[in-house]
């Protein structure tokens, strides 16, 4: 314990799963993420836990509902075309209020796409991929260490809540090799009373459906996970600033661009231009009240993304288009450079 | 004064709301029976299907959980492997299981998953009005067929059983019908066998129970029954397609 070894993202993903007392893993192999499940297929026969690699995503996420349904911690990881697929199932773990934890190691898109990171896939997981009105808990992570951290996270609140929470990453993410620190944790269980565990003989039978064909009911259950969602965006909403005591530009980047960006606002201070960034680390909830605060402050916001432009909005909605937003992106597998950021800063007003 | 005739314990008070004639009731009966007589409701685990038994959920006293559409054994898997010591079983209808949930049924089948599934085949889709299903047979008339199945065009219909019993890991394979007492007593016998499988740890098993759709079919129930067996019957023979741990089976 408290020993840093180097490890790739994406086995820190698993490592910090087992560590949170996830035994269940089903997956299907994809670039950039397959680590997660080689790992997984490794240990899981070790400690009694189960590795099944599934005939198709969508198997995979189903197989997950009946994990989470029996009330047991589970997971499944994949990548952009793997995560549209598990979209069915995802709004049916929404619809049951069931917790599972997803991760995506987003590569570019749209169809089969290409191999190298991206983050297109912002809108998906941030606005509900599936049909019907639902969130998940997105959470970003910027380094082979909040892999982890924000697995352990995802798990918690997953199971607080009763919804789903994703690791969004990108293929950087997932590939990096970093120094890690991953400790056994107190496992922090709630009581699932709603869980298939037979009846016992002793109670009613509980069922896990999502179906309700009077619309007032189905109406009242929508309007009940939203207050539940709106306890969240009040509780929940995680960021981290860099630099914005003083800034009057603001950057707001995450995963692998928030690192990019750290360099060029570097680059930029030691030229004088004030210049910071807010980093989201949950997507949703979109962290408004860091930028509600900054909104005055800066003159300038700038979207760092690796999207043609997903992240803008929730950026332009935070701080009520009070301030101009621009959008500094690659898209595709690229990944931008400080220069690329750098110039934008240049344009939009920051040169000295 | 003796009883003579009771509902089994596992089945509910809810009220089916099957159409008069149609044979998922009796289906349901025969399982909640069968639960009964091995004494499992208490550790038992359903998975309902999309079709006209979604909502089985509602009249089985056992747990249950409401799969999407064909991930019923997907979702059995998952129940199953996160604790064995339950009895978990799917019921699909054949669209569920034969058409949009193909892949979940031959893979769950080829891993030997320990979990017994209760096939319905009505030949039709019943709970969206009728349209062409993959087992709908050749010159059948439904919504989306209204020439009758043309196999030149869609195709053949696919026989569940016999395309399973290539598939190794499936430990148990019967086809039954419930047209008339006598299968219906076989059709509760495979139906019991499929579950004790599972207590004795022998893996997939399926019964495929050749039903009827009488609101669909467009007929009423008494020829319904009698379409099953001059017609349904022919084509989906009756029989068991594989028992390997049967004398002269595989192991
Ligand atoms: C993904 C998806 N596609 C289509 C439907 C619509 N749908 C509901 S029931 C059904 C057919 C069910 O037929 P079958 O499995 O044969 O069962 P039956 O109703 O005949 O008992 C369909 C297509 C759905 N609910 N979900
Ligand atoms: S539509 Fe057909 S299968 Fe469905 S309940 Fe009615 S008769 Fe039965």
């Amino acid at each position: 314990m408290g020993d840093k070894v180097l490890m790739k993202g994406n086995e820190a993903i698993a490592e910090a799963a087992i560590k949170a007392g996830c035994r269940h893993y089903f997956g299907y192999p994809i670039t950039p993420q397959t680590e997660v499940a080689a790992y997984m297929s490794k240990r899981m026969p070790k400690i009694g836990g189960t590795f099944l690699q599934a005939e198709s995503e969508i198997a995979a996420i189903n197989m997950v509902i009946g994990v989470a349904s029996a009330g047991y911690r589970v997971m499944t990881s994949s990548s952009s075309p793997g995560i549209s697929l598990k979209q069915e199932g995802i709004s049916y773990l929404a619809g049951c209020d069931l917790p599972a934890l997803v991760v995506n190691v987003e590569r570019g898109g749209p169809g089969l796409g290409g191999i190298q990171p991206s983050q297109s896939d912002y809108w998906q997981a941030t606005k509900a991929g599936g049909h019907g009105d639902y969130h998940n808990l997105v959470l970003a992570p910027a380094s082979v260490q909040e892999m982890a951290s924000l697995t352990i996270k995802g798990f918690e609140l997953a199971d607080k809540y009763g919804m789903v929470a994703m690791i969004l990453a990108d293929g950087t993410m997932g590939q990096m090799m970093e120094p890690v620190e991953i400790d056994d944790i107190e496992i922090k269980t709630v009581e699932k009373p709603w869980a298939l565990t037979g009846t016992g003989m002793k109670r009613e039978h509980n069922i896990v459906n999502s179906l309700y064909l009077k619309p007032e009911l189905l109406e009242q259950k929508n309007f009940e996970r939203y207050e539940k969602y709106a306890k969240i965006e009040r509780d929940e909403a995680m960021f981290e600033e860099y630099l914005m005591d003083d800034a009057e530009i603001c950057l707001v980047a995450f995963g692998i661009t928030s690192r990019v960006a750290k360099n060029a606002i570097n680059e930029a201070r030691a030229k004088g231009v004030k210049v910071g960034m807010i980093r989201p680390i949950t997507l949703w909830p979109f962290p408004k009240k860091a930028f509600e605060a900054r909104a005055d402050q800066c003159k300038a916001f700038v979207s760092v993304e690796m999207s043609m432009g997903q992240m803008i909005e929730d950026v332009k909605l935070a701080i009520e288009c009070k301030k101009p937003v621009y959008l500094c992106n690659r898209v595709g597998g690229m990944i931008p450079t400080p220069e690329d950021i750098l110039s934008k800063i240049d344009e939009v007003g920051g040169a000295k | 004064m003796a009883v003579v005739f009771e509902k089994p314990h596992a089945l509910t008070d809810a009220p089916l709301h099957y159409c008069p004639g149609c044979t998922h009731g009796i289906i349901h009966r025969l399982i909640a029976e069968v639960i009964d007589e091995l004494g499992i409701e208490g550790e038992t685990i359903g998975v309902a299907s999309v079709g006209c038994s979604v909502m089985a959920y509602d009249y089985f006293n056992v747990d249950f959980v409401q799969a999407a559409h064909g991930r019923a054994p997907a979702v059995a898997t998952g129940v199953k492997r996160a604790d064995p010591s339950k009895v978990v079983f799917t019921y699909q209808g054949d669209g569920d299981l034969a058409a949009i949930g193909t892949a979940e049924t031959v893979h769950s089948a080829a891993r030997r998953e320990n979990i017994t599934v209760i096939f319905v085949n009505n030949a039709i889709y019943g709970m969206t009005g009728g349209q062409m299903a993959p087992t709908t047979l050749p010159g059948m008339v439904t919504q989306t067929s209204p020439y009758g199945r043309d196999v030149e065009a869609v195709g053949y219909p696919i026989k569940v059983c016999e395309m399973l019993s290539q598939v190794d890991g499936a430990a148990y394979l019967e086809r039954v019908s419930v047209h008339d007492v006598a299968h219906v007593r076989k059709a509760k016998a495979a139906i019991k066998k499929a579950f004790q499988n599972q207590l004795d740890g022998k893996g997939f098993s399926l019964v495929e129970i050749v039903s009827t759709c009488p609101t669909n079919w467009g007929v009423t129930p008494e020829k319904a029954l009698k379409f099953v067996e001059s017609d349904m019957l022919p084509y989906y023979p009756l029989g068991v397609y594989k028992d390997i741990y049967a004398e002269g089976g595989e192991e």
